[in-house]
């Protein structure tokens, strides 16, 4: 009973400390609140900037890659060894390995590279799906690769790719909560100075990523539906769950 | 035709003969449809026959026929196997006893050859030594070597993964088989052997079955009797298949037949079922006398040349047989040479395909027994074909 | 956090030039290896814990909606929301309730791979043949022995897909678990976040453990699905 007001009681404090600000545990300082706000923006910019950086470098590769067949050993393994290295370790390695580099910058690139492989990996497979008669036809009626790609395959690729970018982006925002550790100041700075904001703070601050995550996926899932082109949603209607990548699906997995 | 028969013993030890097979104003209604998708469909198949369900897609043939192993639900009516009803019976173990065939085969990739056809034995809890010995004699049957039983279906071809199952809807030997379009997904070629060594197993084990397609030319040459389908399920006819050539019931019958129907009777009857001309066979050095004698008295206007065996070499020009003694100067090769047991429809694509009006005719050892002509298939071809 | 700051000790870098220079030190690594060897087992443990119940509950969920699939999105929804809900979040939120620990580690683990394993478990049935359903049941296999002998055969490579998904990201998270009290190779690498050696042996450590943990449930279903051998 007593843990359940207990319970009650610490959430109810960390909404206070959302809305609220107040003194730190140690005193001194301000803290909750209004405060949020610069960390809040440092994790909007670190997240946006790796971002960009990802989507720079993985886009503009797996749609080259996906329109000519090639690579796709390179690409599992991209994202098979994306997956197998721990978030913290790549901020840690480059904080450790590129002492003179500016914190922000060292965590804004490891997170790029975090950001790569669902963006790289959905690029691929969203172009490869798309139907060869169709590529056939737009080649036949004499367009070039480049324009083959800007008019037939990245549109019919684009919910696939927006796919991997929410993917990517919620895996970010998820990380840029650890980056305080290295002394870039985001969201995470409550939950892991624990002694200056308090549980009400750590509880808080968890509260507020989560609910910027999700935030995230939500606005990014519409998106998502408002690129699929309108052909394609009544294609997907009628061919419910026919399982149409194949063999090609089970060597590499789309992200949700 | 030996009517209804033993009745379906459970269990591993019986011998199970073919049992009869009964539609009693069998339908299937799917809710919200305003009609039926098979309509109070009556019938009987003979015990140890072949029974066609033939018609345009949508006729329900293929609903009638999943309603007898109850892969659907019977609306009204019944279906009866050997007299029993099927309803009666739980489902699992009907199909137990029921052989199963479908178009893609649904062979289990993940199992090999001999465990995918050891599959309803295994069911029925036959013990090892009896399956493998059965799964052994089914290969043999089928034509398949030994030791394919350990290649998994991705390996094989596709007329093998077809006879494969058939090899497994027949491991239980179940007294009925159901087979919905079993050889359709095949090249024509390999479709044809298929429909050949199928026939031949037939003629051995005398299995009940119930055979769907919508190829009228494979209806015919598979069915003991042919039930024509309209669109709803209705029958149109149900009789064997000279009978639905020589008469169709309704124009639909007639118009699903084809227009050739007559040329379609060739496909029932054999050379030897006719009565060939007698062929002028002479002998190189013979007397011309002689020779012109023998082709006095036949009707082939050219006499053929053979060897000390009766073995055909060609046909005789006129000058051959002037003189003395016949000499072999040919006017053209023999070709082509029908056999007894060839079809009709065969020899007169064969003749046609030549261009010429006769053909020698070989018995198994290649000798000549007759003379076949344009004008003995005509006849036969307006006449009713015999013992019908 | 007060213990996790205590925790951050200057190892003794004296008398070793390769160290003082920040350097990666062989020797070092070879002396020091022994500390690594507590956080790697507890990495595998938590890692191996968390996917095993991840997959229990998700298999078992997908033996449930297999059969009514009405229940496949809401399923989807609910999980969706558990892998968005970033990992450190969950730590701290589970915090009054489960306190500090392996626990609160291993439930927020947990959640996070149910989506994939749900989602693959899902596509594995779909992707089984229409014509090998039709042909079992049709030759008298109930509904469970179809599901058993036919249907669950046939799902393994993309339950596998999943399982691996799974399990090396799962080594990636718990990277994260110290946060959470649980010990494991983060801690070991926050430890001294600023020296290299140990940056690279724990982190190196970490990949190798997913790289492990991949190729081995590769071998486990390359030997379990012998057919698949034999069409290559």
């Amino acid at each position: 009973m007593s843990a359940t007001l207990a319970f009650l009681g610490d959430f109810g404090d960390a909404f206070d400390y959302i809305f609220n600000s107040r003194e730190s545990e140690a005193g001194g300082a301000r803290v909750g609140g209004s405060e949020l706000l610069p960390l809040l923006w440092t994790h909007l910019k670190v997240t946006g900037v790796a971002m960009a950086i990802a989507i720079a470098i993985a886009l503009p590769v797996g749609l080259a890659l996906g329109h000519s067949g090639r690579g796709a050993f390179a690409t599992i393994s991209v994202s098979n060894v994306g997956r197998a290295v721990p978030s913290i370790a790549l901020i840690a390695f480059f904080v450790a390995f590129f002492p003179s580099t500016p914190e922000f910058w060292n965590v804004a690139v490891a997170l790029a590279l975090l950001a790569i492989p669902p963006i790289l990996t959905n690029a691929y497979v969203g172009v490869r799906q798309v139907s060869r008669d169709a590529v056939d036809a737009a080649r036949g009626m004499g367009m070039s690769s480049i324009q083959i790609v800007r008019s037939v395959e990245l549109p019919l690729a684009l919910p696939l790719i927006f796919g991997g970018i929410k993917t990517s982006t919620v895996n970010v925002i998820a990380t840029a909560t650890i980056a305080p550790l290295v002394g870039v100041l985001t969201l995470g700075d409550p939950i892991i100075s624990g002694t200056v904001h308090g549980r009400a703070g750590q509880i808080g601050a968890s509260i507020v990523v989560a609910a910027l995550a999700v935030f995230a996926e939500l606005g990014l899932s519409a998106v998502q539906r408002a690129v699929t082109p309108t052909g394609v949603k009544l294609e997907r209607g009628a061919s419910a769950r026919a399982p149409r990548l194949g063999t090609l699906k089970r060597r590499i997995q789309t992200v949700p | 035709m030996t009517t209804a028969n033993t009745a379906q013993t459970e269990g591993p030890s019986a011998s199970h003969e073919a049992a009869s097979l009964e539609f009693r104003e069998a339908t299937k209604q799917y809710p919200g449809a305003d009609r039926p998708a098979v309509d109070g469909l009556t019938l009987e198949v003979p015990a140890g026959e072949i029974c066609v369900l033939v018609g345009p897609s949508g006729c329900g043939k293929t609903t009638a026929m999943r309603m007898v192993n109850r892969m659907l639900d019977i609306t009204r009516g019944d279906i009866l196997v050997a007299g029993r009803s099927v309803r009666d019976r739980d489902e699992a173990e009907l199909r137990r006893h029921v052989g199963y065939v479908i178009q893609q085969v649904g062979l289990f990739p993940h199992r090999t050859i001999s465990e995918n056809i050891a599959t309803v034995p295994k069911l029925l809890g036959w013990d090892k030594r009896r399956i493998a010995a059965r799964v052994e004699e089914l290969l043999d049957l089928i034509g398949l070597p030994a030791d394919m039983g350990r290649r998994y279906p991705a390996q094989l071809s596709g007329g093998q993964r077809q006879r494969v199952g058939v090899a497994r809807a027949l491991a239980a030997d179940p007294p009925v088989m159901l087979m919905d379009e079993p050889f359709g997904a095949i090249d024509p070629i390999n479709r044809e052997r298929l429909q050949n060594e199928f026939l031949r197993l037939q003629a051995e084990l005398r299995k009940t079955i119930v055979f769907v397609t919508h190829d009228i030319d494979e209806a015919i040459k598979m069915g003991d009797r042919i039930a024509v389908l309209q669109q709803g399920g209705v029958l149109a006819q149900y009789a064997p298949p000279a009978e639905l050539l020589m008469f169709p019931a309704n124009p639909f019958v007639e118009d699903f037949v084809g227009a050739d129907r007559a040329l379609k009777r060739l496909a029932l009857q054999r050379v030897r079922d006719v009565d060939l001309w007698t062929a002028p066979l002479v002998r190189a050095g013979e007397p011309v006398s002689e020779a012109r004698a023998k082709l006095a008295s036949s009707e082939v206007p050219y006499a053929l040349l053979v060897d000390d065996d009766d073995r055909p070499l060609g046909w005789l020009s006129d000058r051959a047989l002037t003189g003395e003694r016949v000499s072999a100067e040919l006017m053209s090769t023999p070709e082509p040479m029908v056999e007894l047991d060839d079809v009709l429809r065969d020899a007169l694509s064969d003749l046609l395909a030549h261009q010429v009006q006769y053909g020698p005719v070989l018995d198994h050892q290649g000798r000549v027994v007759g003379v076949l002509s344009i004008e003995l298939l005509a006849d036969a071809i307006a006449e009713p074909p015999e013992g019908e | 956090m007060s213990e996790l700051f205590a925790q951050l000790q200057r190892r003794d870098r004296s008398g070793e030039d390769c160290v003082s220079e920040n350097g990666i030190c062989p020797d070092w690594i070879v002396d020091n290896l022994d500390r690594y060897v507590d956080p790697f087992w507890d990495h595998v443990y938590l890692t191996l814990t968390s996917v095993a119940i991840g997959f229990a509950i998700a298999f078992g969920l997908a033996l449930l909606a297999h059969r009514r699939r009405w229940l496949v999105a809401p399923i989807v929804q609910v999980t969706g929301i558990l892998y968005t809900l970033p990992s450190v979040a969950v730590f701290f939120l589970l915090l009054p309730l489960t306190g500090r620990g392996n626990t609160t580690a291993i439930i927020a683990l947990v959640a996070y791979s149910l989506l994939i394993l749900f989602r693959n478990v899902i596509a594995g049935f779909d992707n089984v043949p229409a014509e090998s359903k039709d042909a079992g049941r049709g030759m008298g296999l109930t509904e469970n022995q179809l599901l058993w002998r036919v249907e669950l055969p046939l799902a393994l490579p993309e339950i596998m897909a999943g399982l691996r998904i799974a399990a090396t990201t799962t080594v990636g998270l718990a990277a994260l678990a110290f946060l959470a009290g649980a010990g494991g190779l983060g801690a070991a690498l926050f430890a001294d976040i600023n020296f290299r050696s140990n940056v690279l042996v724990a982190g190196g450590l970490a990949v190798l453990l997913a790289v492990a943990l991949d190729l081995m449930i590769l071998a486990f279903q390359w030997a379990i699905t012998p057919w698949l051998r034999a069409a290559t």
